[in-house]
């Protein structure tokens, strides 16, 4: 079952995460309450468009203090160790900007091309020619599903 | 009401098979099922990306051939689970337990052969379920106001989150942030901008197929980059190895009806996933098997029962999700977000006032599962190969189809960047151990529950004691409180015996300290 999910944790294994995971709830929480209250409000009588967005928001701060009070609790070491993955990660996350950016000013042909390649490099074992060839037959499959058969509404290359 | 009933069903079978229908709800199948087969999609993943395909058509069609990825992914990650040990889809984890011994034993295609008898009986049953209980449950339905939607709203968030994998104040956390993310976007009252961070893109809330794909595509790819290293069996299936024998089929029959059993039984209750499901019919069969130790070794029973299980609470989850609008789970929610966004509210009017989609969709359940079963025998050997598409391969097309997928949503690039952005806090979350399908249930409900919270606080003149007023409601308030109450009770105990356990093993190392300490001087 260890193939199934693994999480990316190794470079916060020395912290307990759940202090972490508190922290960023404390944090959403509290900035929808401070942003609930630069909508209106109002009272249960007359509910504001604020009022809600509070109310979920201190759940949300009261379950992040939950958590990272509990993070005390259980000290037990967690699983393997996992390093990080920057490669992976800047590559997935630079082909999604790739493809919003190149789809914006080059068209859909341009940007199948960046996504598939840029994120394909992001694993250690695709070569620079088999990211080539993977992208290349990507276009292809852009072109016929998308643009014939789907008749996306795309423009194939544009410039800017 | 019976007769009516019938009546209704055969209307249904009618438009199921209506031709045009039929090749949707096949095509559905088809590519569910190819989809769901791929290593690291889950039946999530699976319909998530093709949501944007049936935007094209209209709303029997887009439906049933929605429900159609949903059973194929569904049954295609059954194999990845059993022949590669990979659970894609949660409630397969289970199945992994036995299923995989069954495959390194040389039986794997019996194991399949079995899913499928299983979650064919299963769907079945469960069809038959939902034929009977959708009309009673349609008339109590419409006795709802405001206050009683809320309640039972109320009660699946709780039960969604709290019932979920991990910690509950971890499921209750995420289901509440679903609800903040639903809240993005033009108030309906008011007209109000909220939380859009100045694009005018978020007026019109956050897509649904963006967050999905964000938090179960792009996040997962996020989690599993070069970490993913399949090892392809190597193993080839033929149509004969997946006919089980009749001694097999005898000693998966029982196992498979109490599956059933354990899956409807749990399909009524709003927020149960399928996951807690398999895991309930596995420990039972586990428990009243004669052979307990044979579980894990690739036991039979141990992948009729959990599979049937799933089935079958899938099936019966439809129930609450088309006559009352609330989601078991987070592909229920999928499937109500795509009947959203087909102009159809599910409710007790969907039954009287869209009975052609309601019926057709319980005939073509039907109709599904049977093309399911006659696909998947001549199909096996292709699903094979398909299970060895290296990950490397795989993650860099699925993203083009995610990217491509969300931009056709509304055809605005302006999507697909919403679509990293839950990516990335779709892994942040997964990272620090948090669940992030309550999160779509929460991002579904979130509008209907702010919706119906205000409109019965403003019958009441403000008071919030009409939710327990009013017996109904009163009823599901309850029963929420009383989820909460036991989660903490179990919590509590859980802490009380570890802190105990944790004295006794201290005194024991004491006591081992003390009595080494006395040999050695004796």
């Amino acid at each position: 079952m260890e193939t199934g999910s693994p999480r990316p944790r190794g470079f916060m294994n020395r912290f307990h995460r759940d202090y972490y995971g508190g922290a960023l709830l404390i944090f959403i929480g509290l900035s929808a309450v401070y942003m609930g209250f630069g909508y209106h409000i109002g009272d249960l009588r007359h509910m504001g468009p604020g009022y809600f967005p509070v109310a979920v928001g201190s759940i949300i701060a009261a379950m992040g203090v939950l958590i990272a009070i509990g993070a005390r609790s259980h000290k037990e070491i967690d699983d393997e160790y996992l390093a990080p993955e920057w490669r992976g990660w800047i590559c997935i996350v630079l082909s999604i900007v790739a493809f919003l950016v190149i789809g914006h000013w080059g068209g859909l042909i341009p940007a199948t091309f960046a996504i598939v390649f840029i994120s394909a490099m992001g694993d250690k074992q695709n070569t620079v020619k088999g990211a080539f060839l993977l992208s290349a037959a990507m276009c292809l499959v852009a072109w016929l599903v998308f643009v014939l058969g789907l008749q996306l509404q795309f423009p194939l290359f544009t410039w800017g | 009401m019976l007769a009516q009933t019938l009546h209704d069903l055969l209307q249904g079978f009618h438009v199921a098979l209506e031709p045009h229908n039929l090749m949707w709800s096949f095509f559905g199948v088809l590519i569910g099922n190819l989809i769901g087969v791929l290593p690291g999609m889950g039946a999530l993943s699976a319909i998530s990306m093709l949501l944007p395909l049936t935007y094209t058509l209209k709303a029997v069609p887009a439906i049933l051939m929605l429900a159609g990825i949903f059973y194929g992914s569904q049954y295609g990650g059954a194999i990845g689970a059993i022949l590669l040990n990979l659970p894609c889809h949660p409630p397969h984890a289970v199945t992994c337990l036995d299923g995989y011994p069954m495959t390194l034993k040389g039986k794997g295609g019996t194991a399949l052969g079995i899913t499928m008898m299983s979650s064919f009986f299963a769907a079945s049953v469960g069809i038959l379920v939902m034929i009977f209980a959708s009309p009673l449950l349609v008339e109590i339905a419409f006795k709802f106001g405001p206050a009683e939607l809320f309640s039972i709203m109320l009660l699946g968030l709780v039960a969604g989150g709290t019932m979920s994998k991990g910690s509950p104040v971890k499921g209750i956390a995420m289901t509440a942030l679903g609800l903040l993310i639903g809240v993005v976007g033009t108030d309906v009252n008011t007209g109000t901008q909220r939380f859009n961070f100045g694009f005018a893109e978020l007026s019109d809330q956050v897509q649904l197929v963006a967050l999905a794909l964000g938090l179960f595509g792009v996040a997962d790819f996020l989690c599993n980059v070069n970490r993913m290293h399949i090892i392809g069996s190597g193993m080839k299936l033929g149509l004969r190895d997946m006919r089980p024998s009749m001694a097999e089929i005898k000693e998966a029959f029982w196992p498979m009806v109490r599956g059933t059993l354990v899956g409807t039984a749990f399909g009524g209750m709003p927020g149960t996933g399928p996951t807690i499901t398999t895991f309930i019919a596995y420990a039972f069969e586990k428990k009243i098997s004669k052979h307990p130790e044979r579980f894990g070794h690739g036991e039979l029973a141990g992948v009729a029962a959990p599979e049937a299980a799933s089935h079958s609470k899938t099936q019966v989850d439809f129930i609450p999700t088309m006559s009352l609008g609330i989601p078991g789970d987070a592909v229920m929610a999928l499937l109500l977000g795509a009947l959203l966004i087909q102009g159809i509210q599910p409710g007790p009017q969907l039954i009287s006032e869209h009975a052609d989609i309601f019926w057709g969709l319980i005939a073509s359940f039907w109709i599904g599962n049977l093309i399911l079963m006659l696909l998947n025998v001549p199909l096996i050997g292709i699903w094979v190969k398909l299970l060895q598409v290296p990950y490397r391969f795989m993650f860099p097309s699925a993203l083009f189809f995610i990217a491509v997928g969300v931009y056709s949503t509304n055809n605005s690039i302006f999507e697909v960047g919403e679509t990293l952005v839950f990516g990335l806090l779709g892994a942040v979350l997964v990272a620090l151990r948090f669940s992030v399908a309550p999160i779509l249930l929460g991002y579904v409900l979130g509008p209907l529950v702010e919706e119906n919270f205000r409109r019965a606080v403003l019958l009441s003149r403000g008071s919030l004691t009409v939710f327990v007023q009013r017996p109904i409601s009163a009823c599901f308030v309850a029963a929420s409180t009383a989820l909460i109450v036991l989660q903490l009770f179990f919590w509590l105990r859980g802490k009380h015996i570890a802190r105990r356990d944790r004295a006794v093993s201290r005194m024991q190392h004491q006591e081992g300290e003390a009595a080494g300490g006395g040999t050695q001087s004796a």
